[in-house]
């Protein structure tokens, strides 16, 4: 693989993994919502595979499969579960509106690219100048949690920070040991796991996956 | 080949090609919903019949309701003389700057809002008015697409802009120029009133956007005014294609060279129109209060685009 082919196939799939925080944003529909969060993870793992690819690393590369498999597949089917109640259940009514939220997420892109200047001047490759895109995901996945309502939102917010965590490992080392990366992805497929757990239970208690009515104590 | 020919042939084809893709656009939409449909030359036939017709304008307009349709027209036909739509090389290619070109395309639809409501109807102040929240939520969205695209190529000149793609191919697969085009491809839509956002075949009171502003207009002025949107709508779409696809364009002088950048731009352009048709047929139109997020989504998309050209360069 030539430079030139290497470092654009790196910024496109980076840049997927950054678009596809935007469309969970950007969709009401949490059906796709999820389906943009496996496009996201599957991205995740192809950045992954290039880099180690590029480095002619095995580990990575495995690590880059795993990714696709665990992220792309196995988590997005487990979200997807919460909503084989209610397919077509959306996000009606967020604490800020889907064009502000936008908005928000767009300076959220710009404090990211301001405040990770001196991480960018420290990593001197091609992959270390989109450090930035995983540290934008992770403050939209943070602003998303925090603005959004639904369960399943909430589940994909906190999995957008773990992606965009991820996406900075890959891109600031030159790759995370096999266990460490392995371990993280099992915490956070057992974190899916049992909040798929609550979240059912909510729906089978209330009928709601509002959490926002859940502030009274109910016997 | 002199120059003055480039840019009549150039104006010559765009002014054909718009109403045949127009025509084009209606008959995929009706083979797909299992109607025969009219021939594709029958928007020609159309703005033959009206501009034969007699004028009609109504008793108490001004001078602008006549002048709206004109300079919509003479806007259109200014930008594609100049612009590189078969060939790298147009008349005065030198100061065919995307921003400039932007804004002269905007002069027209400000005439056309402006002439709306010249003539007082409920209507035109209603299709003004929605015509120009449209336009002012699509505006920022293409002026940070033109920046994205710029910032890569480090120019903003039209002629350059497709020569670099051209040169350069790895700079149309960076992310920048495809988050610029495809926040650019949602202004056209927007711009050109095609669906999801206004639907330019149906006459319904409460969603219609465009077809209101133009309620008053009969005869020739509403030949013009038809004629140039179909042209606006062809040499966007043209733009887009040689921004996204430049191979064919001929980038060397000569008849023959500038004859195949013809074909190609036809053929692109008609691949273009003829997904757009395709792709309408499967949308509805969207609720005019949700607008705003799709035109966000838009400017959002231009404004990734910029972000990662700053990071790249």
């Amino acid at each position: 693989m030539n430079g030139a082919t290497y470092s654009s196939l790196l910024e496109i799939a980076a840049g997927l993994v950054i678009l596809c925080a935007f469309v969970t944003l950007w969709r009401r529909s949490l059906l796709a919502i999820v389906r943009a969060l496996a496009v996201q993870g599957i991205a995740l793992g192809v950045v992954a595979l290039v880099l180690g690819l590029h480095r002619r690393d095995v580990v990575l590369i495995v690590v880059g499969c795993l990714v696709v498999v665990a992220k792309g597949f196995a988590i997005p089917t487990l979200v997807r579960r919460v909503l084989a109640n209610a397919p077509m259940s959306r996000e009606t009514s967020p604490l800020v509106n889907v064009p502000s939220s936008l908005v928000g997420a767009g300076a959220l892109t710009f404090l990211a690219y301001g405040t990770t200047r001196p991480v960018v001047a420290l990593v001197s490759t091609s992959a270390g100048r989109l450090i930035p895109l995983g540290v934008a995901t992770l403050l939209i996945g943070f602003f998303s949690m925090v603005v959004r309502r639904k369960a399943v939102s909430q589940i994909v917010g906190l999995l957008l920070v773990d992606n965009g965590i991820a996406l900075v490992a890959f891109l600031a080392t030159a790759g995370v040991p096999l266990l460490v990366e392995l371990g993280a992805s099992l915490d956070v497929l057992l974190v899916v796991v049992v909040l798929r757990v609550l979240a059912v239970q909510l729906w089978s208690k209330f009928a709601v996956l509002d959490l926002d009515q859940l502030q009274e104590l109910h016997d | 080949m002199s120059q003055v020919l480039v840019a009549i042939s150039q104006v010559a084809a765009v002014c054909v090609g718009g109403p045949l893709l127009l025509g084009l656009m209606r008959k995929v939409r009706s083979r797909l919903e299992g109607r025969v449909g009219a021939p594709i030359y029958q928007p020609l036939l159309d703005l033959r019949k009206l501009f034969a017709k007699q004028r009609m304008r109504p008793r108490d307009s001004s001078w602008v309701f006549g002048a709206g349709p004109v300079v919509l027209v003479a806007t259109v036909v200014a930008v594609t003389a100049v612009s590189p739509l078969a060939t790298t090389n147009p008349p005065l290619g030198q100061s065919s700057d995307f921003f400039a070109v932007v804004f002269v395309l905007l002069l027209g639809s400000v005439l056309l809002a402006l002439s709306a409501l010249d003539t007082g109807t409920a209507f035109g102040g209603m299709g003004s008015s929605r015509s120009m929240t449209i336009g002012a939520l699509c505006e920022p969205a293409l002026l940070v697409a033109i920046l994205a695209m710029a910032i890569a190529a480090r120019t903003s000149n039209l002629p350059a802009l497709v020569r670099v793609g051209l040169n350069h191919p790895t700079v149309i697969a960076s992310p920048a120029r495809i988050l610029a085009l495809a926040s650019f491809l949602v202004v056209i839509l927007a711009e050109s009133g095609r669906l999801p956002i206004d639907n330019p075949s149906t006459h319904l009171e409460l969603t219609m956007i465009h077809e209101a502003m133009v309620l008053e207009y009969a005869g020739a002025d509403l030949g013009l005014i038809i004629l140039g949107e179909s042209m606006r709508l062809v040499f966007l779409l043209g733009l887009f294609v040689n921004l996204l696809v430049p191979w064919g364009v001929a980038d060397r002088p000569g008849a023959l060279y500038f004859a195949v950048g013809l074909l190609a731009l036809v053929a692109k352009v008609a691949v273009v129109g003829v997904t757009i048709a395709v792709f309408e047929v499967f949308t509805a139109k969207m609720r005019l209060f949700r607008l705003p997020e799709l035109l966000a989504g838009g400017f959002v998309l231009a404004l990734l685009g910029a972000v990662t050209a700053v990071v790249a360069r």
